[in-house]
């Protein structure tokens, strides 16, 4: 009981450090960083939700982007300001209720937790067909989801606009709200991950007959897993849209999920630390990456730019990840406060002994 | 509708469901043998109609012989896909092998986008397949009559290899049981390259088609024909060869006779294709001819 109040204090202690080098780097950094810290952020929350499933349960799904999208257009629904929608609709007006109302800056956060609950429904619906059999249905499941959400997005025209999308989406989505989506995701998926369902969802994951045979109710955990993870997709897809500030159906294809994949496969499967460490690396990597699609001039030689370069990249380092390094940064480990406590103690500890071999020889 | 569109449409899906089943059997094979969706497949695909494409193109070889040629070298890319990704994760947990398909898949999409260009090609179709041939009222393109007939006959071959040679014995062994067919002293490694081989071959030659039925093609023209053909396998019952093809004509049917009848669903037509998978997923997950899986403990 100690050890957990002490790890509670410091869990605590380190959100207060993190929101004050926020406020630090709010007022003294400029637009540049901030927004790739902030993209990194939603990557986050979507990633370690993704992770619930494709790492601590073992089932691969493959729908974050569905849920995104579900997410990203009732947020992006919800705040569009009445003047914006007159403007964006000008083919077929917005169907009711829609065109009667607007959600003012302050209710940013329902909007977003609003667009959370729809990706929860979203994943309830997928979940309940795949999750009645055995294997990787849930795969050909989700995408068949993505592609339907991607379809709907393109035909609803007086919901969504169709392929032409909105554009002029209030930018509500600063830091804050974007690292405090991603310490609450990290949070909740952590607390989910260390619980019984958790363990239940890990023994899903190494055995799932014996887990059933354990007592484990397989249906419902792993509803559980997929259910959090639709509501945290659609939580990133409403804070992204507020980061773009525009939406259309195709921010939201298969490319986010692999996005997503590359993010959870290299910090470990499994790992939610690691998936917070790479989610903020992809999006600096993706920005750095840049470089490969940039034209090249080595001395007389010019190298023609090539867009697109930094897929075919990606899509390497996940195959040689897989084969030569599969268990990416972190494996199935977790940065913990009993892990990093255990670190300074042996460090502590290590420099006593020197220190009295040294007055020993002496 | 008339007698005559009917014809039409019905003649148009047929062609369209012969094309899914020679995909689906591709994927059905490979999952019927190592459980994995090979993501790739519909690349492998896509693949095909590219080098039959650049081979009449650009190096002005005739028609047929393209054709064969482009098959062959699908065939290979096929082999060396399974050889340098799929081979190294055999023995890997199975989400492993399902993010190299997609990582395979991603790759294969992107090295054409960085290669070829994202700008739609057009595809040069030899003149038997651009013609209008009369069938009772209506006027049927030469595409609608001779996909078909070309694929029945290679689902004919296909059946043959599995069912009458040594090697698709191999095959079918493998599949039951991977262990106790290595111990009968077969290569299963060899095995499981050569049904690389003939899936790819039959993706290519479903690509070459697809692309004489819609004559643009770009780098990712295999994802929808992929999938619905992945759906179709689902729905024909996986790991089930003759499953694959009811499947693909089935859904080749209903894709073409809703867009017929309901001409407002014309915006909707994929989604109609991956809703009926959900439904089949939830009422019979097992497909029409699948049998229920048995899991050994």
């Amino acid at each position: 009981m100690e050890r957990r109040r002490l790890h509670l204090v410091l869990t605590l202690a380190l959100i207060a450090v993190l929101f004050l080098a926020l406020w630090w780097a709010d007022t003294h950094l400029g637009e540049f960083p901030l927004r790739v810290a902030r993209t990194g952020a939603i990557y986050v929350v979507a990633a370690v939700a993704y992770n619930l499933v494709n790492g601590i349960t073992g089932q691969f799904s493959l729908g974050p982007n569905g849920f995104m999208a579900l997410g990203g257009y009732t947020t992006a629904l919800l705040i569009l300001p009445l003047q914006q929608k007159q403007f964006v609709w000008f083919l077929e007006p917005l169907m009711w209720p829609f065109n009667s109302f607007s959600f003012p800056g302050y209710l940013f956060g329902l909007a977003v937790l609003l667009g959370g609950v729809m990706g929860a429904l979203g994943a309830l619906l997928v979940g309940i067909p795949s999750f009645r059999l055995r294997g990787d249905y849930l795969a050909i499941a989700t995408f068949g989801f993505g592609e339907i959400i991607f379809v709907l997005a393109n035909n609803l025209i007086p919901l969504t606009n169709g392929p032409l999308g909105m554009k002029g989406i209030p930018e509500y989505a600063n830091v804050y709200w974007c690292f405090g989506a991603a310490v609450v995701a990290t949070l909740v998926v952590s607390n989910i991950a260390n619980s019984s369902y958790g363990r239940a969802m890990k023994a899903i994951r190494d055995d799932e007959i014996a887990a059933e045979a354990m007592g484990v109710n397989v249906f419902r955990t792993k509803m559980l897993a997929f259910v959090t993870s639709g509501f945290f997709g659609g939580v990133a897809g409403g804070l992204l849209v507020s980061l773009i500030t525009t939406i259309s159906p195709t921010l939201f294809t298969f490319g986010m999920t692999f996005n997503l994949l590359i993010i959870i496969v290299l910090g470990g499967l499994g790992s939610i630390t690691g998936s917070v460490i790479t989610g903020f690396g992809f999006a600096l990597m993706s920005e750095l990456l840049r470089v490969v699609e940039a034209p090249i001039n080595i001395g007389p030689i010019h190298i023609p730019g090539v867009p697109g370069m930094r897929m075919v990249v990606f899509s390497v380092l996940l195959i040689l990840l897989m084969i030569f390094y599969r268990r990416g940064l972190f494996g199935q480990f977790e940065l913990s406060w009993d892990w990093v406590l255990s670190v300074l103690r042996v460090t502590r500890g290590v420099r006593e002994w020197k220190r009295e071999r040294k007055t020993e020889s002496s | 509708m008339t007698l005559e569109t009917f014809i039409q449409q019905l003649m148009n899906g047929i062609s369209l469901g012969s094309l899914y089943a020679l995909i689906a059997i591709g994927y059905t094979m490979v999952y019927g043998i190592l459980r994995l969706i090979n993501f790739a497949h519909s690349d492998i695909f896509m693949v095909g109609a590219y080098f039959a494409f650049f081979l009449v193109a650009i190096f002005r070889l005739p028609w047929g012989v393209s054709a064969i040629l482009a098959i062959i070298l699908t065939a290979l890319v096929g082999m060396i896909v399974d050889r340098a990704a799929y081979r190294p994760v055999r023995n890997a947990p199975r989400i492993s092998a399902l993010i190299t398909a997609v990582g395979v898949s991603f790759f294969l999409e992107n090295l054409g986008l960085v290669t070829v260009g994202a700008r739609p090609k057009a595809f040069q179709r030899p003149d038997i397949m651009a013609r209008v041939i009369p069938i009772g009222p209506a006027a049927v393109s030469g595409v609608s009559i001779w996909v078909p007939i070309l694929s029945l006959a290679l689902l004919a071959l296909l059946l043959f290899i599995v069912y009458r040679t040594k090697v698709g014995m191999a095959m079918r062994s493998v599949s039951t049981d991977i262990e106790t067919t290595r111990l009968m002293g077969v290569d299963v490694d060899r095995v499981i390259s050569y049904t690389f081989a003939i899936g790819s071959a039959l993706a290519a030659a479903g690509g070459i088609m697809w692309a004489c039925k819609y004559p643009q093609i770009n780098p990712l023209m295999g994802i929808y024909p992929g999938w619905k053909a992945f759906t179709a396998a689902v729905v024909g019952g996986i790991g089930n060869i003759t499953g694959a093809m009811l499947g693909g004509f089935l859904i080749g049917l209903v894709e073409i006779m809703t867009v017929a009848v309901l001409p407002g669903l014309s915006g909707y037509r994929d989604g109609i294709i991956f809703t009926l998978l959900l439904v089949f997923l939830l009422l019979r997950p097992t497909g029409i001819l699948g049998e229920p899986l048995k899991e050994k403990v």
